[in-house]
Order: structure tokens, then sequence, then C-alpha cells
């Protein structure tokens, strides 16, 4: 069975109820479970790359560095970050668990800090709650997240948490903004041809700011963009 | 292949390779081009990354090896290349940047343009170190004139000695976080003017088209609106006949007959592995500073026992890139912003030139400041540390959910940067040489580097800390991070590292003191000429690629004339 698809009928419990079994077999008895699934994002892409971008891209995409509980919970986690319940969706309809997979995979110096970071998250749950961070309630995991959400917390005990929480909001954050769902939130205005004029008169007035009239004439008249340039012997532009 | 003779062999597509490639082929000449990496066309799909939406992308736009500056940079080499290392000397840590595609470094640069002043050639006499450049500014002008009318650059005429006027297009106007900036560099009485980069915000011809403010020059134009080498110079020689392009070629050495003159050069076809030998009338190298050097140190004969052009010693010498020093501050009153359209172009729309000439000092030599900020398109790294200007607003940072949200739109495009760039004092001991033990995967032997900063630029750092502390606080910017001390050598970047390297064969009247003459000929083979920024004595404040073609093209006038003459 191909392992992604596996992955989707992950089960999470909501109550502490034992650890899942990483073969992530969906035939719990337990009524209390849940399934997590996110959208898959593309294993192959096309945006202009050399052959030995395409080899190292296609080699990433061939490794296989999460186990499947360390999958699931990076899922809950950012889920938890940034939910999905939004008319511009969240982490999981972004494909955050592919997203950082794959980065996870691509800079070497995340591997052990995502890796601990779940180790650890896990152990203080289990000696919180009894159990690893996804088979525990809802509630259970949102008093672990806060715990460790606010760099500004001192315990040193809680170090290596916050660092972790921090790495996966700056993961999440990044991977959803990077979307189409994200570049929606945003508002996000640009990437296409268009004709830049200036600041519109409305943020302007808004900034107390104007264009001074001396600077203005140094500036493109738009109107004129089209009309190839001509000069006269002292470099002004004449056309 | 039957051996062919060219006129002229020219190694490198970059800006000087490719504007000796435009005007010696106009010239009716029979020209080599010779480029190591493989041809690029931006507008062809299976090349193309402009107007790309982040998630095409698997990583979104980071760095990979293969692309430092981002996988949708158009850049196609780096800071390390398979098979073709660099070595250091001592505790030496030079970067060295090398371009492997049609056009080479032209694909990547900022496209900022600025005319070197007449002041810059004639830095000795003015504080007593390094040398002047054996010409002046009247010598370069007619130059830089063509220069703009064929490559075109935006701009505005503001008088200014040392950063002279020109053809200018017409600037694009500034974008919110610029006004911000402009009003407080007045409060510190520091110029502020329209940026200078070549960027069509008019039409100039009817083969390239003008810029539609995509903000995505580092990814190279499909309309060819911005300046690369290979759109702009190389592109229209190739269906005259007058240019056989050769790419995916390593040259090794020029060769030499017994005269010491050169007959050609060989080359490894790094396709099928096969060394070649090609010949030329004359040869001109524009591979880059530290590679032209590289291959002139790797041409030896009994003629040039030291290799070519390097009787005086000096090949390699006097290398010296630009220095940087950057800063960013978090400005309050750009929070929650009215979200539009602020793409612009490619950079900056306007920048401080250096503005404290025959001020009184610590340190020689001056620096220009680089503005950043905007609404860009959200790339890797974006959304990171979300929430760290709460900090400023007494509010707590971190935590999860949708007020995350609300952070990102609260702090879009609040952020305002400076970057410095500046002239650094050439050094005779700040070299590259031959490795004398390792090779590259051709088996041609590799540049050793041997460089460090001297006080001059050390100082000179500081005070960019200093300016730019004042600039950002003036601009109503509250600083991030720490300001770096001396214990960071002020935040000075590492040798190379701005990829304005210059100097390694410069220029000059003495044969025992310059490599080659004001023309770029070498002293020792008069059919040799170096046509990129290895003849530069000294870098100015200014990005060189302007005065590289410039110089390129007054290099290919004289060798036309001195083959009308005969003289070649």
């Amino acid at each position: 069975m191909d392992r992604r698809e596996t992955l989707k009928s992950l089960l999470l419990a909501p109550l502490a109820s034992g650890v899942i079994a990483s073969t992530g077999c969906a035939s719990s008895s337990s009524n209390q479970t849940t399934a997590i699934n996110w959208t898959r994002l593309p294993t192959t892409y096309s945006y202009g790359r050399t052959e030995a971008e395409k080899l190292t891209d296609q080699q990433l995409f061939a490794e296989s560095y999460f186990r499947e509980h360390e999958l699931v919970t990076i899922a809950v986690l950012c889920d938890i970050i940034l939910p999905n319940e939004h008319a511009n969706g969240g982490a999981l309809d972004a494909g955050l668990p592919d997203f950082v997979e794959f980065m996870v995979k691509d800079r070497e110096r995340y591997k052990l800090p995502v890796r601990g970071g779940i180790a650890w998250l896990d152990n203080s749950a289990v000696d919180r709650f009894g159990a690893d961070f996804i088979n525990i309630s809802e509630a259970q995991r949102l008093s672990l997240c806060d715990e460790i959400a606010y760099p500004d917390v001192q315990d040193a005990e809680l170090q290596p948490g916050i660092s972790f929480f921090s790495l996966m909001r700056d993961l999440t954050l990044t991977g959803y903004y990077t979307t189409a769902l994200g570049l929606e939130d945003l508002g996000y205005q640009g990437n296409t041809p268009n004709v830049w004029d200036g600041v519109p008169d409305a943020v302007l007035q808004k900034h107390n700011k104007a264009y001074e009239t001396e600077w203005l004439k140094k500036c493109v008249d738009q109107s004129q963009r089209d009309i190839t340039a001509e000069w006269d012997d002292d470099m002004n532009l004449t056309s | 292949m039957a051996e062919q003779q060219f006129d002229v062999i020219i190694v490198g597509s970059g800006a000087g390779g490719g504007m000796a490639t435009n005007r010696l082929a106009n010239a009716g000449l029979k020209v080599a081009l010779i480029e190591a990496g493989d041809f690029y066309d931006p507008a062809a799909d299976e090349q193309r990354t402009q107007l790309r939406y982040p998630w095409e992308s698997p990583r979104r736009g980071a760095s990979t090896r293969l692309r430092p500056f981002g996988d949708f940079n158009s850049c196609i080499g780096g800071w390390e290349l398979d098979g073709e290392p660099y070595t250091q000397k001592g505790d030496t840590e030079f970067m060295w940047w090398r371009g492997r595609m049609l056009g080479g470094r032209t694909n990547h640069w900022g496209r900022i343009s600025l005319r070197f002043g007449p002041l810059d050639f004639k830095r000795r006499d003015i504080d007593g170190l390094g040398d002047n450049w054996p010409i002046g500014y009247e010598d370069i002008k007619p130059y830089y004139d063509k220069l703009d009318k064929l490559v075109g650059v935006f701009g505005s005429n503001e008088g200014l000695y040392n950063d002279p006027d020109g053809f200018f297009l017409p600037a694009p106007k500034p974008r919110l976080h610029e006004l911000y900036y402009i009003e407080g560099a007045r409060k510190s009485n520091v110029p502020v003017i329209p940026a200078r980069k070549s960027i069509l915000t008019k039409r100039i011809n009817d083969q390239r088209g003008v810029c539609y403010y995509c903000g995505q020059c580092s990814r190279a134009c499909d309309i060819h609106a911005d300046f690369s080498s290979g759109t702009v110079l190389v592109y229209p020689t190739l269906n005259g006949g007058q240019v056989d392009l050769f790419t995916n070629s390593m040259v090794r050495e020029v060769t030499t007959d017994n005269e010491g003159r050169a007959t050609g050069v060989s080359y490894v076809n790094k396709q099928d592995g096969q060394e070649y030998q090609m010949r030329g009338r004359t040869v001109v190298l524009a591979a880059s500073a530290c590679s032209s050097a590289r291959i002139l140190l790797n041409s030896k004969s009994p003629q040039h026992e030291n290799g070519l052009g390097n009787n005086s010693d000096h090949v390699g010498r006097y290398l010296h890139d630009s220095t940087g020093a950057s800063r960013a501050a978090f400005i309050p009153d750009l929070m929650e912003r009215d979200i539009y359209n602020e793409d612009g172009v490619s950079g900056m729309h306007v920048y401080t030139p250096w503005w404290l000439e025959n001020s009184n000092l610590d340190f020689p030599r001056g620096y220009h400041l680089e503005i950043g900020g905007g609404m860009g398109m959200p790339s890797y790294g974006f959304g990171f540390a979300v929430n760290q200007y709460n900090q400023f607003l007494g509010e707590r940072v971190g935590g999860y959910g949708n007020q995350l949200r609300d952070d990102i739109r609260r702090f879009y495009g609040s952020r305002l940067s400076i970057a410095c760039r500046g002239e650094s004092v050439p050094q005779y001991s700040n070299r590259c040489e031959l490795d004398p033990t390792v090779v590259d995967e051709w088996g041609i032997p590799v540049l050793r580097f041997d460089y460090q900063w001297t006080q001059y630029e050390i100082d000179q750092a500081r005070h960019m800390q200093d300016a730019m502390e004042e600039l950002l606080e003036a601009s109503g910017g509250i600083l991030l991070g720490s300001k770096p001390g001396a214990e960071r050598d002020y935040g000075l970047t590492q040798p190379g590292e701005i990829i304005h390297e210059v100097g390694t064969t410069r220029m000059g009247d003495n044969p025992l003191t310059s490599v080659t003459n004001q023309y770029g000929q070498l002293h020792d083979a008069d059919n040799v000429f170096v046509a990129d920024a290895g003849t530069f004595v000294s870098q100015a404040d200014k990005n060189p690629t302007w005065t590289i073609m410039a110089l390129s093209w007054r290099t290919s006038d004289y060798i036309i004339e001195q083959m009308k003459q005969r003289s070649l």
C-alpha cells in the first residue's frame, strides 16, 4: 500500500487511550478516534530547472525520512498553529505536512531539531498526561502548546520545546503563505504585468505623504512609456 | 571539427564579453564566443522562472547550493560549483561566485548602473593610496553616453560631479517605504535621488519590451526589458552569421606562438570531455576578473614562463571587492497597510549616493546606500518570526492560531532596510594565484585566494553602521537586531561576497606595475585583450557593470581600429 495513502487514514485518538499503531491500520475499535487529512502536494515540478536540479529534487522526493508517527504529529501541530476552520483554509488545506517533510529533507540542519522536537513533545505529553502528543486529548495538547508557544518563557526545562514550536510556527506560516490560499489570505496583488504609477492617493494621504513636483518631473509619464526615447545633446529626454 | 580561423575569440558572455561580441560582430569581424555554461532563454518555458508563484517550487523559492540566491533566481552558478573548486591561503575567506550560462552574472545582478565619476579614476591624487587609472572620466564618458542609449538605463540628472548625469530613461515613482526613507534622509541632511538601473521604463527600440513592473529582474525578463548580456547584446548577433557561439566550453589556456603572440585558445567541451583548439587573430578574455586571471596564469609557454601577461607578476594581484554592510528597522507607521500591487521594478527605486566627499573622515573612499522594503511576493522565509515586532508594542511574541493571520497582515511591508556598498583600497598582497596542487575535473589548476581586508575597510564599515542607524531612526524606524561592533568588523561582508571582484589584470602605462594598457591590451602580447573588470585599477563605490561595458566597448573600438591599420 502506498505510504501516503496509509497516512491519510491514520487515526488520532482524542483521549488518552494509548499510542496509535505506527502501521496506521484503520481498524481501531475505538469510536473516539478521528482521522487527520491534508491536501497532498505534487511531487513533480517544472519551473526552469537544470538537469542537476531535477535530479536533486527527484532524490529528495524519493527519500524517506519521517516515520508515520512523526508526520502525524507534524500534521497535528501545523493544524494547531494555523487551523483549517477559516474562509481561506489553514495548514492542512495548504498541505503543510508534505511541505514540512520536503523542507526538512531539503535542509539537513532541520532534520535533528524536528525529530528531536517531536520526541521532546511526546516525552512531555507522556510525563504530564500519560500518552504521546497525538494520543492525548485536544485540550491536553493545547495546554502543552500553551507552555511552549511563547519565547519569553524562562523555564529552562521548556526551552527545547519552545525552540521546536518556534521552528514549526515558522515553517507553518511560510508554508501556508506561499500557497494560493495564503496569498488570498494576505491579499497579495502582485506577480502580474501592470503599470506602476506610484502609491495610490488615498494611501499617500493616510500616511501624510505626497510626491513632490520636482521629484515627479524625474519620473516616468506612463502615457508615454511606449514612445521611443529620444534625447537632446544636453541629456534631456525629449520624447 | 575543421579548424577555423576567427578574427576574434571572446571568452565569456557576461557584461564584458557580450559587449565585445556585439560591437565586434557589428563591425563585420568573425567572432567566436565561448561560454562555459549553457544557452539560456528566459522566455523559454523550460527555463523560465519569471512570473511563477511560490508554490510552483517545492521549496517556495528557498536557496539551494545550486541557486544560492533562491531557486527562482535566474543565475545558474554559485559559490560552489561541482568539479570546479577553489582554495584559500591561510585564514582567507574569499567568496567567489561564478555564473555558468549565456550572459553570465548579468542574469542576477541588481541592474544598478552607475557611472564612475571623475574622482573615481584619480583616487591616488586625492588620498595617496593605490594608483590612478591611466585614463580619466573624459576618456570613458563617450562610451557611457553610447551605452546609455544602446542598453537603456533609468535615472535622473542631478548635476552631481562624481555621480555624473547620463542619457536616462525616466525613473519609477518611489514606493511608500521609500517616501519614508526620503523624509528621514532629508532630516539627516543626506541626499537621496532616484535609483539608476538598466531597466526599460520607456521603449528604446522595437526589439525590446517595456518594463511591466513584476519586480523580478533577478528571474530574467521574457520581454528583455531588463539588461542581461545574453538577451540584449548576444542574441542580436546570433543570426547575422558573424558569431559562432560555443556553449559548455571551458577555456584552459591561450595558446601562443614562438614570438609569444596568441594563436587562439584551447578549451574543453564539457559535454564530451575532449579538448579542442581554436585559432584566432586576437583573443579577448572576459571570463570575469578571476577567471581571466586564471586563464592567463595557466597559459604558460617558453615565452611566457610565468603565465601570459605576467612578466610583471601582477596577474591576480590587486584583487578587490566592494565592501558591504546592512541593517534593517521596523517602521510602526507602516503597520496595517492597505494592500496594493507595489512590485515595481526589481529592488530599489531610490538610493543615496556617497555624500561625504571632501569631508574630514578617518577612512578613505566612500560608499552608497541601497534601500529595501515593501510588500513583495511571499517566498520561503515569509512569516518567520511572525510577530517579533510585538516586542516593540508591549505585546507578547509567539502564540498560535488564527490571530497569527492578523499579525501577518499587520506587519506586512513594515520593514525598511539599508545595504551599503563601498570602495575598498586595492592591495598588492590581495590576490588570486594558481594553487600549486589542486586541479579541477578537467585537470586545470585552480585558483587559490589570499585576501585580507585592511583597517580602511573596517573603519568604513563602522561609519556605515552609524549612518544606517541614524537614517533608519530618522525614517521612523525601530532598529532590528544588534549593531555589530569591532568584534565582528562592524558587519563588514566577506571579501568576494558582494560579487564586485575587480583588479586582477589592472591597466596602466607602466608594464612593470600593470598587466594591460589603457585599452585592456596585454603589455606582453599585443593580440590578447581583457574586457572584464580585471582591468579596473580601483572599483569606486559604484557597481562595476556599467564601467565593464563602457571599457569593453572602448577596447572593441581599439581592436577594430588596430585591425584596420593592420597592427593586429
